[in-house]
């Protein structure tokens, strides 16, 4: 087996906030998640907005969501833990502090299985605990010349989950990977839902050559995880080339320019002065772990192992169809209607990369039009090349498959069609045909052309290549 | 004991200015204020639990269930500075 040896000594963590925008409210309070298109600050309380007075009261399906994910990451849940108040001013924070976890997370010690740069590669999860997530700034103008800064409590109080990681992540590549794959845990477990902004936001912790960690803040993609880190490892590398000493420090991804930046850190070492949450009684959880546990889903890997058995697919469509819950759900529907293996080509090879390519959800397209196209194909009614384009033009115009077909004039042409095209062909291309018969095969490629461009294209290459040497036998018997 | 650099820090933490010849003043009362409760230093709690709530109770929730929210006004009503529905702060790096 190849063994990735890591030449720069790469170690990355993550710390990766969560939010969990399944909940119907808030953290703390019973204010609707459902912000994202209302104008800002309609959808705080007295509690998200840290007025006087105000009481904290705990979400009990939070509980229960964080623990799912605890399990889900194989981690121990605690016995009993409380909140605590991280105290800072920032005017992110009404309350000038932010109720969290300290000493006893929900949940720690878990792991991960990524396909890593060797293989199965186990990234360790040192923790997992619950908080509330602060209020957005933005800022007037550029950071440089800003003149003032808005501030929206709309997301003060959502639920957040900080899952944090051992440093096992040897390249930008593994970082993405683990974060592909800690989404799709995300969203089987119903938790998350990964399209809405803002909703997972991650911290790298990067060093090389056992030298000491640089934390990257602010990135809030997975191809910005990927690039801040290649940014920061070749930054690194050359500063230690150059004689340097890398030291601990906290830096600033920009995500236009693609650069990390160093932040003036403040004078104060971060003194959070943490004490326990005085409004929030003990939570007291580890006897529900058998109750959660049977409600949690059958997860990637798990699917991933079951489609190879159950539909006899390989690992890589296996692997496409499970990463993404949807799809795999998908998935599952046609195989029931066509054969699966013939679905697994269609699902994973082809619908995925047409979704992918316009960055929209397997939701658009109905598995009865996935079924039909299928069907369409293997019984020989239209060509594959024509259930490609069904696929697109249902995705870009709408519509179904069979009018499409119909609209299109794309079932395959009788043969005596092609017969006559193929005739047309010989005729009209004599050199062509001489040059082959010298032993030219690529005169054949040709002449397939010249008979799908007759048919305009509804004959496959497979059929007209077919004919063609069928007719070249009858006419030049050797 | 508490000293002046440090009750200037934690008044900095707090955002709370402080003067020059104040400073040594609270230092000196903070100072005996924890005197005063390192009495309880004495006490052995060798085998007791931490206590991290008054009231003997755990597990305190509500049901996941969506009440309305202020309206943008009142919301916005205790200050000044606003601008298209947020409110407005100093600049900030």
């Amino acid at each position: 087996m190849m063994v990735y040896d890591n030449p720069d000594g790469v170690k990355i963590g993550l710390e990766i906030h969560v939010q969990l925008n399944k909940l119907n409210t808030k953290l703390f309070c019973a204010c609707s998640t459902d912000y994202h298109n209302s104008e800002p600050n309609t959808h705080v309380c007295p509690v998200c907005l840290g007025l006087p007075g105000s009481l904290p009261v705990l979400n009990r399906r939070a509980v229960e969501f964080a623990m799912k994910v605890g399990l889900a990451l194989n981690c121990e849940i605690v016995e009993q833990t409380q909140f605590h108040r991280k105290n800072y001013y920032y005017p992110d924070l009404p309350k000038g502090f932010q109720i969290t976890q300290y000493d006893f997370p929900i949940a720690s010690n878990g792991k991960v299985v990524i396909d890593g740069e060797d293989g199965e590669h186990i990234i360790r999860i040192k923790r997992a605990h619950m908080e509330e997530d602060p209020g957005k700034l933005m800022h007037i103008g550029s950071i440089e010349k800003s003149k003032g800064t808005l501030i929206n409590y709309n997301r003060s109080g959502m639920a957040l989950i900080e899952i944090v990681t051992e440093p096992d992540m040897r390249s930008p590549k593994e970082a993405r990977r683990f974060l592909d794959k800690l989404r799709s845990i995300m969203e089987y477990l119903d938790v998350f839902d990964g399209d809405l902004e803002g909703a997972m936001r991650v911290d790298a912790n990067i060093s090389v050559m056992g030298g000491e960690r640089v934390e990257v803040k602010n990135i809030s993609s997975h191809k910005g995880v990927e690039k801040a880190a290649l940014y920061e490892i070749m930054r690194q590398k050359n500063f230690v080339r150059r004689g340097g000493k890398v030291v601990l420090e906290t830096r600033h991804f920009d995500e236009l320019r693609g650069v990390t930046l160093s932040m003036r850190s403040k004078e104060e070492e971060h003194d959070y002065r943490y004490f326990p949450e005085p409004d929030l009684v003990p939570l007291r959880v580890a006897d529900k772990v058998p109750e959660i546990i049977k409600t949690l889903p059958e997860l990637p890997d798990a699917k991933r192992k079951r489609f190879k058995t159950q539909y006899g697919m390989a690992d890589m469509h296996a692997k496409a169809l499970t990463s993404d819950i949807k799809v795999a759900n998908f998935y599952e529907e046609v195989a029931q209607l066509v054969d699966p293996k013939a679905a697994a080509v269609w699902v994973a090879d082809i619908l995925k990369g047409e979704l992918n390519y316009r960055d929209i959800s397997v939701d658009a397209f109905k598995v009865e039009d996935m079924a039909e196209i299928i069907r369409f194909v293997s019984s020989g009614n239209i060509t594959e090349r024509s259930g490609v384009e069904i696929i697109r033009t249902i995705l870009d115009k709408g519509g179904d498959p069979a009018s499409i077909v119909k609209e299109k004039g794309l079932v395959k042409v009788e043969e005596n069609i092609v017969t006559k095209a193929v005739d047309e062909t010989l005729e009209e291309n004599p050199e062509a045909l001489q040059d082959y018969l010298r032993g030219k095969e690529k005169s054949l490629n040709f002449l397939v052309g010249q008979v799908m461009k007759k048919t305009a294209g509804r004959s496959d290459a497979k059929t007209a290549r077919e004919m063609l040497l069928d007719k070249i036998k009858k006419l030049s018997p050797k | 004991m508490i000293t002046k650099e440090e009750v200037e820090h934690v008044g900095w933490l707090a955002r709370i200015e402080i003067h020059e010849n104040e400073a040594q003043d609270y230092a000196e009362k903070l100072s005996a204020v924890l005197e005063y409760f390192s009495q309880l230093d004495e006490v052995n709690t060798e085998n007791v639990e931490p206590t991290y709530h008054v009231a003997d109770i755990v597990n305190v929730f509500r049901d996941d269930v969506i009440r309305l929210s202020l309206p943008q006004e009142e919301v916005l009503s205790n200050t000044d500075k606003k601008q298209e529905g947020n409110f407005l702060a100093p600049r900030i790096m």
